[in-house]
This record gives C-alpha cells, sequence and structure tokens, in this order.
C-alpha cells in the first residue's frame, strides 16, 4: 500500500499516523504539505488530526478550502480511500465529503481520554482486522467532537449502515453514560456512501504500539494495508 | 462598502456555549434570563459599492465560508462606506 498524510500548519498527529502506518505497510508515506495542488497517486489518503489552521472560524473550515483539499476531494469521489482522525473528520465535514457537522462538546470541555468503541461494521478496507461488534479500547482528544446532524440524515446513515463506531460501555452498549461528547446516537464515526471515506473522532494512531499502553488502533492500518495492496 | 454579518444556530440545533452563558448570568444575580444563544459578528470591508452585486458575493461567502449551512444561518446588513 501507498499511503498520503496531508500536512496542514496546526496538524499535530500527522507523524503519529506516520509511524502507525509505517508499522503496518512497511515503508514510510508520503508527508504532503496543505500548499500542494496534488496529492501523489496512492492507495490511501489521511488527514491527520490536529488543529488546522488554528481552529478558526470552525475546526477544519479553513483547512476544507486550502489548495490540496480540492485534489483530495476529487481523489476520494473517484474512489481513493479516506482515512479522516479527529481534525480530519471535521475536514471531511467540512468539504461535505461526510455528512453533519461536529459541535462544541456538550460538556464544553476539551476531553482526553480512552474511550470504548463498538465496532459496527467490519466488512470495510478499515475494519476488516475487528470483530463484528467487538469493542475496542481508543483515546479521543477534542473539544468538537460533539456529532451532529438532522434526524432524516441519521436515520439514512443508519438505514445504510454507514454508522462505523459508536461510544459503548464494556458491554458494547451505546447508552448515554458512555458517550463521552454528545454526540447523536453515540456516533463516532461514520462512512461514505461507498464505505471508501471514513471519519472518526478517536485516535486509532494513539494505541497503535504497545509502547503506547494498547495497540486496539493498529488493525485499522493493518486492515488497510491488506487491503489496498 | 461594509458588510456586517451574522451567524447563528439554526433553531433546534442544541447550544451549550448559550446555555453555559445563562448559567453564568443566573450565577452573577441577573434574574429573568431565558434562554441564550450565541453566535458570531463577522465585519468586511468590500471594493464593491454595488449594493446588488455586494449582496450576492457576501451570500456566497457566507455560504461557502463563513456559515456552516448544517447548523448555521446568517444574515447581513450591508453600509455605505
Amino acid at each position: 500500500m501507498k499511503a498520503s498524510v496531508i500536512v496542514f500548519p496546526g496538524s499535530n498527529c500527522d507523524r503519529d499516523v506516520a509511524v502507525s502506518l509505517e508499522a503496518a505497510m512497511g515503508k514510510k508515506p508520503a508527508m504532503v504539505w496543505h500548499g500542494e495542488a496534488d496529492v501523489p497517486a496512492c492507495d490511501l489518503i489521511v488527514l491527520p488530526g490536529g488543529f488546522s489552521y488554528g481552529d478558526y472560524l470552525r475546526s477544519g473550515a479553513m483547512a476544507a478550502h486550502s489548495p490540496i483539499m480540492r485534489d483530495v476531494a476529487a481523489k476520494a469521489r473517484k474512489g481513493t480511500p479516506v482515512l479522516g482522525i479527529c481534525n480530519g473528520f471535521h475536514l471531511l465535514t467540512e468539504t461535505g465529503l461526510l455528512p453533519g457537522v461536529l459541535m462544541r462538546n456538550a460538556s464544553l470541555k476539551f476531553i482526553c481520554k480512552d474511550v470504548l468503541l463498538k465496532v459496527e461494521r467490519n466488512d470495510t478496507d478499515f475494519a476488516h482486522r475487528y470483530a463484528q461488534g467487538q469493542v475496542i479500547r481508543i483515546p479521543v482528544a477534542h473539544h468538537d467532537g460533539n456529532y451532529f446532524a438532522d434526524e432524516d440524515i441519521l436515520d439514512r446513515l443508519e438505514g445504510e449502515g454507514r454508522v462505523a463506531f459508536r461510544y459503548c460501555d464494556a458491554l458494547g452498549d451505546p447508552n448515554r453514560d458512555a458517550n463521552p461528547n454528545g454526540s447523536r446516537r453515540n456516533i463516532a464515526g461514520i462512512y461514505n456512501e461507498t464505505g471508501t471515506v471514513l471519519g472518526l473522532m478517536p485516535h486509532p494512531e494513539r494505541l497503535a504500539d504497545p509502547a503506547l499502553g494498547g495497540t486496539d488502533g493498529k488493525p485499522m492500518f493493518t486492515s488497510l494495508n491488506e487491503a489496498l495492496h | 462598502m461594509k458588510a456586517r454579518i451574522k451567524i447563528t444556530l439554526k433553531n433546534g440545533v442544541l447550544d451549550p456555549q448559550g446555555k453555559a452563558i445563562a448559567n453564568a448570568l443566573g450565577a452573577l444575580g441577573f434574574d429573568g434570563v431565558g434562554e441564550v444563544r450565541q453566535g458570531k459578528y463577522i465585519e468586511i470591508e468590500l471594493d464593491d459599492n454595488d449594493r446588488t452585486s455586494a449582496e450576492k458575493t457576501v451570500a456566497r461567502m457566507c455560504e461557502q465560508l463563513l456559515a456552516n449551512m448544517v447548523i448555521e444561518n446568517y444574515s447581513y446588513e450591508l453600509e455605505d462606506a
């Protein structure tokens, strides 16, 4: 697999995700500056976490209009898989590649902790190394992670099986207590119509090596590498 | 020409910041505070002096960047420089 990580001014998880990708792929991903016009030919584009453009105006709003995003959107629409983590998820909603929006956390607090997620689907390039319904532990670190969309869109996401991950308890129950940020229907991540674009608030790259205290994030990168050869 | 733009949350979209402000006002002893909604205010100076074309420009600015139309509405006033 060949991967490209897009780097914006204010990205701060670009190197972490590059390490996780390299561990899975056996080679380094291309690091592509946001001012470039084109993403090099690759099998996966990653929009990393961070605070692109200082979150000015809205999280992801500025970066969504940076030169590279035109090509990211064009390639995504042609089927190139795109993984957006945290601020990368903001960017995917701001560019319209995914529906809805990430609002300020209901508690108004920045939340930085491990959460439990239920794997809603394992029949995708991103998640086939997980078991269906598996509960995994992945960290979140965000101020704006409160997923919002109107009821029609939420129903469509559910109906089309596009919820990727849900905040849940240890038994996999997506209840209110397990919801860290007020997200509608405990949604932590969603797919586009074709299952080729994934946006999620939790950071799989932050628990993808035993040295980090856990490896529940690792199967996502292994899945991608195996699926996108 | 100067545009004075207000970005507000749509009805039905929960506004936790507005709620926190209402609580803080109550804590300060301001009675009778109902719902509080927080938004953004943006001023933009435009070279354009034609009202009709400036209106179109500002609307496009709001829809493409300044507001997230999923959750926000915008309104604006134009003022002759």
